[in-house]
């Protein structure tokens, strides 16, 4: 087929694969049932290990007894954090670059205090799980209750025990912003609107729980540990940091991972304990967390509140903001991104998209005994939208404009750009009033506006709810790097001719189901000039894979995607050289399309890259003596010019109110998404349609609830609600497209859009529906409890 | 705890995928344990080990069930069916297909009990609308897709069978 004609070309390159919905190839495995995710994963002498939890919030550890348990039948091993103490090293969660910023030692397992409920405090490893888990039951744990710091609005209070006295209290890190005059706008609106904003405490619920089976083989000394996590490289150097290996001894393999979302990107104590007790035993043992210990020890997100204030001019030009954020981060800032990081997104992100020059903003990141907490999809940027978002259409309702008209007066112009925001966040390219534009065309603004009106009347309350958003991309060195954090913001992709003309690719970047090997086959078999069936990718093993930073705040697509794209280039040039000198024409007179050496003219076939193969790796005898085929090549991308690559889109939600029950009812969700270059628009789509609905859990159903002594009340999967499929509305995603001129591909990041934008559009949609009941909801998630009580109804 | 009842074994014969199997079990063992663990069928999955995700929905003697709730000894004499079978038996073999072109999965962990519920929904339902597919896989949770993928996968597969059925008559 040629691809100039049926519309494929991108960047001059025939045969493109850029921009088309091509299915995963690696998924087929997974429909058949023959992925390989760690649990699935049998090895000889392979032990299980289990873990006795904190029952208490905050208790000093006295003692066990571990007789019972030690001769309970299968056991192996018991071993406590004294024991694990001789061969991991602890380490305290803080980064240079956030100023202030504390935290306290934390063990693979503790020494002598556990600080939140379901913290692992002393391990037994079997020769089955189920024995493992009856061997716990016999271990008695003196433990001595300590006052608890549970509260995070109390955590700064005097009263309030101080979880690390060492620390001197429990603030972990503050920061504070002020610029421009902030007084002087707030004195000159027309109108000034508050709310205090909470974002409850959830968490990701990964489908496949987190899952380790560290193998320590001792005649190589070498581990292989095999892992369900989104960065195979980060977790090699810690383990070499921790257990004081060389970087040699360390091979970390992801293979299938049964979702992340965030999740599996950080450093578990429970999980270092099995790689150390690995390392004792030298045989492999698997960890693999089950629902109620994922529930309290897999990281929670979010749990911020956040008093925000905008003021507003009579012509609906925003004046500015102000807010203050308080989140509470369980016992340790997470280690080695650190748990100061969504505060400051939020302090950020507040009020970026938009035009306004005045803004305050101070948040305060405290200690508490529960889960710890860190980053999830999406970062801060939910929490900021609906600040943001939420008080936009307070004032669009104070000064009686229609709230999409607020929007379309203040949002930054796409012809501004580049522009700086008043947080000194710097934009590239935006594109908020052509996606503007578009959702109210997509979503037909006026019409539905009118049905609303007419539906009211029969008593019938729907609401319209929009959210603004913009999301941080292919994060630089500024992200983590610069603060002394080793992870790397680099990736490369290293590629393979192989003799039958089939390209083999590896690279750093993971795949967790998004698709990144799908679209780095794309970007290779466009680059290279080879069919997509004749890439295979490989990602997720420190052994075989270059360098990277693996998968995580949106740079798969638009850093290993350029890494891919460099390196195919690269690979096609050798690849022509070669190829010149068997044909006797000059490289740059040939191509390389759909497998074959073709004249680049008229794109006549002049040789399969098959023979080109034979030649080169079975009679390179046949070649000149100086000619040196090169068809292994490694290349490396890391953004420069700006710290993150923005992108920006727009969402809204249609929705019913039941105001006798105060069941919501989510009739239709629509996104507009800018991402830059669109790789594969199918796979785009689904990662912001997923987004949303992880957002609209959040919005309605999502928490973790807590009783005043730190036990965490609903941790089983159905006591903790997630989106279920009866629910969930359709979703319409469409695009536009600002490419980033930092690369030659001008992907930005997908992933966390729909998470970003949707819990603001859900709760603004439940707002406008209650508007004519004078009653308004800021506390997420927003239960039909909450309606009816803002309504006065209960 | 009573270490005797926990060690407990009983033979059981059962057929899986169509091939009769008989071992030794424990009295406690979950169906979903015994076929990953002893049959090294791991293609159903543990999301939960309480009956909420579906993510270890297989067949037993023609309909689903959580393979979590129901211990192996209840299986003795039973037909049961995973998602191996099923593929081997190219029985869904148009909703795989559709599952991938439509990308109604992402990381896959779900895929296998989704895939269960869906022919059961269409032996049951031919002609299901976007509301009943819904409600279908609504004991099936995926955190990944949103589901809309999913529906759309179904809803494609259901009306390609018919109008393939339409044709034939
Ligand atoms: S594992 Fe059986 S329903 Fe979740
Ligand atoms: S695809 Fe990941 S849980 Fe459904």
């Amino acid at each position: 087929m040629n691809a100039r004609d049926s519309g494929l070309t991108f960047l001059d390159r025939p045969n493109s694969y850029i921009g088309r919905s091509v299915p995963r190839p690696n998924a087929r495995r997974l429909v058949m049932g023959r992925g390989t995710y760690v649990d699935d994963i049998r090895l000889p002498r392979l032990a299980h290990i289990a873990f006795l939890r904190s029952p208490h919030a905050h208790a000093k550890i006295r003692g066990f007894n571990l007789d019972a348990a030690k001769a309970a039948p299968g056991v192996i091993g018991v071993f406590t954090g004294a024991d694990l103490a001789k061969v991991c090293t602890p380490w305290v969660a803080v980064l240079s670059h956030f100023k202030g910023l504390k935290s306290a030692p934390q063990y693979a397992l503790p020494l002598d205090r556990a600080c939140w409920t379901g913290e692992a405090i002393c391990a037994v490893v079997a020769e089955t799980r189920a024995q493992a888990e009856d061997a716990i039951a016999l271990i008695e744990a003196d433990l001595d209750p300590l006052p608890a710091a549970v509260d995070m609005e109390a955590a700064l209070d005097p009263s309030t025990p101080v979880i690390h006295p060492e620390l001197g209290d429990n603030l972990a890190f503050e920061r504070t912003l002020d610029v421009g005059d902030v007084d002087t706008a707030f004195r000159n609106a027309a109108a000034v609107v508050e709310q205090t904003f909470q974002i409850g405490r959830h968490t990701g619920v990964t489908l496949e729980p987190r899952a380790i089976l560290a193998d320590w083989n001792d005649g190589e000394e070498k581990f292989t540990i095999y892992h369900s996590f989104q960065a195979p490289h980060m977790m090699q150097d810690i383990v070499c940091k921790h257990l004081d290996l060389p970087e040699a001894s360390v091979r970390v393999v992801c293979k299938d991972v049964g979702g992340s979302f965030g999740i599996k990107v950080h450093i578990y104590p429970d999980e270092m304990a099995t790689v150390a007790i690995a390392k004792i035993l030298k045989r492999p043992v698997k960890f693999i967390a089950d629902r109620m210990e994922s529930f309290v020890s897999d990281i929670h997100a979010r749990d911020h509140r956040v008093k925000g204030k905008m003021a507003i001019a009579a012509d609906g030009e925003i004046l500015g903001f102000e807010i203050d954020d308080l989140t509470g981060i369980g016992p340790y800032s997470v280690y080695p991104r650190t748990s100061a990081v969504e505060a400051n997104q939020v302090v950020n992100l507040t009020g970026g998209p938009y035009r306004h020059k005045n803004y305050r903003a101070r948040a305060r990141v405290v200690f508490q005994n529960k889960v710890p907490m860190c980053q999830y999809r999406a970062v801060g940027h939910p929490i900021a939208v609906m600040v943001t978002e939420g008080l936009i259409d307070l004032a669009a309702a104070a000064i009686k404009m229609d709230p999409a008209k607020v929007r379309e007066k203040n949002v930054i112009a796409d012809d501004a750009h580049p522009s700086v925001a008043a947080s000194g966040i710097k934009f590239e390219k935006l594109s908020h009033q052509q996606s503007l534009k578009k959702l109210l065309s997509m979503m037909d603004y006026d019409s539905l506006r009118k049905e609303q009106a007419e539906l009211r009347k029969k008593g019938i309350h729907r609401g319209i709810g929009i959210a603004t958003f913009i999301e941080i991309t292919n994060p630089s060195a500024a992200f983590y790097g610069v603060g002394g954090a080793r992870i790397s913001s680099q990736d490369g992709c290293t590629l393979r001719l192989n003799p039958q003309g089939g390209v083999i690719a590896s690279i750093g970047v993971t795949e967790q189901g998004q698709g990144t090997e799908a679209v780095i086959a794309q970007v290779v078999a466009t680059a290279v000039g080879v069919p997509l069936s004749d890439v295979r990718v490989i990602t997720g093993d420190t052994d075989t894979t270059p360098y990277g930073g693996g998968t995580w705040a949106c740079r798969a697509a638009g850093i290993g995607g350029e890494a891919a794209w460099q390196s195919g280039k690269a690979l096609r040039e050798n690849i022509l050289e070669v190829a010149g000198v068997i044909l006797q024409a000059a490289p740059g007179t040939l191509d390389v399309r759909d497998g074959k050496i073709v004249d680049k003219a008229n794109g006549n076939e002049r040789m399969p890259l098959a023979e080109l193969g034979r030649v080169a790796y079975f009679r390179p005898d046949t070649l000149p003596a100086d000619l040196k085929p090169e068809f292994v090549v490694t290349r490396h991308y890391v953004p420069k010019d700006y710290p993150f690559a923005f992108t920006n889109g727009i969402q809204a939600s249609y929705l019913e109110v039941d105001t006798d029950t105060g069941f919501v009812k989510l009739l239709k969700h629509w996104c507009v998404e800018d991402c830059g270059t669109v790789l594969n628009p199918q796979l785009v789509d689904e990662q912001v349609r997923g987004g949303i609905v992880q957002g609209i859990g959040a919005a309605l159903f999502e928490v973790c609830r807590y009783d005043e002594n730190g036990q965490m009340l609903n941790a089983t999967m159905a006591d903790y609600l997630v989106p279920m499929a009866s629910e969930m509305p359709d979703i319409d995603v469409t695009h536009v497209v600002s490419p980033t001129a930092s690369s030659e591909l001008g992907a930005k990041g997908a992933g966390e859009a729909g998470t970003a934008g949707a819990p603001a559009a859900v709760v603004n949609a439940i707002n406008d529906a209650l508007s004519p009941f004078k009653a308004n909801v800021a506390a997420q998630p927003v239960t039909p409890q909450d309606i009816l009580k803002a309504m006065g109804k209960v | 705890m009573n270490r005797q009842a926990t060690n407990l074994e009983r033979n059981i014969t059962l057929t899986v995928n169509g091939e009769r199997v008989t071992r030794s079990v424990a009295a406690r063992m979950h169906l979903v344990d015994f076929l990953r663990e002893t049959l090294g069928l791991t293609g159903s999955h543990l999301g939960c080990e309480h009956g909420v995700c579906g993510a270890c929905t297989i067949r037993v003697d023609g309909l689903t069930v959580r393979g979590c709730l129901m211990l192996a000894v209840q299986a003795d004499g039973a037909t049961v069916e995973t998602i191996e079978g099923l593929t081997d038996s190219s029985k869904a073999a148009d909703l795989q297909e559709e599952f991938l072109n439509r990308n109604a999965l992402q990381c896959g962990y779900c895929t296998p009990g989704m895939l269960m519920t869906a022919v059961e929904l269409l032996d049951r339902n031919a002609k299901p609308t976007r509301e009943e597919i819904r409600d279908a896989i609504s004991g099936n949770y995926c955190r990944c897709t949103g589901y809309h993928a999913i529906v759309d996968a179904i809803e494609t597969v259901a009306k390609s069978r018919s109008s393939k059925k339409g044709t034939a008559s």
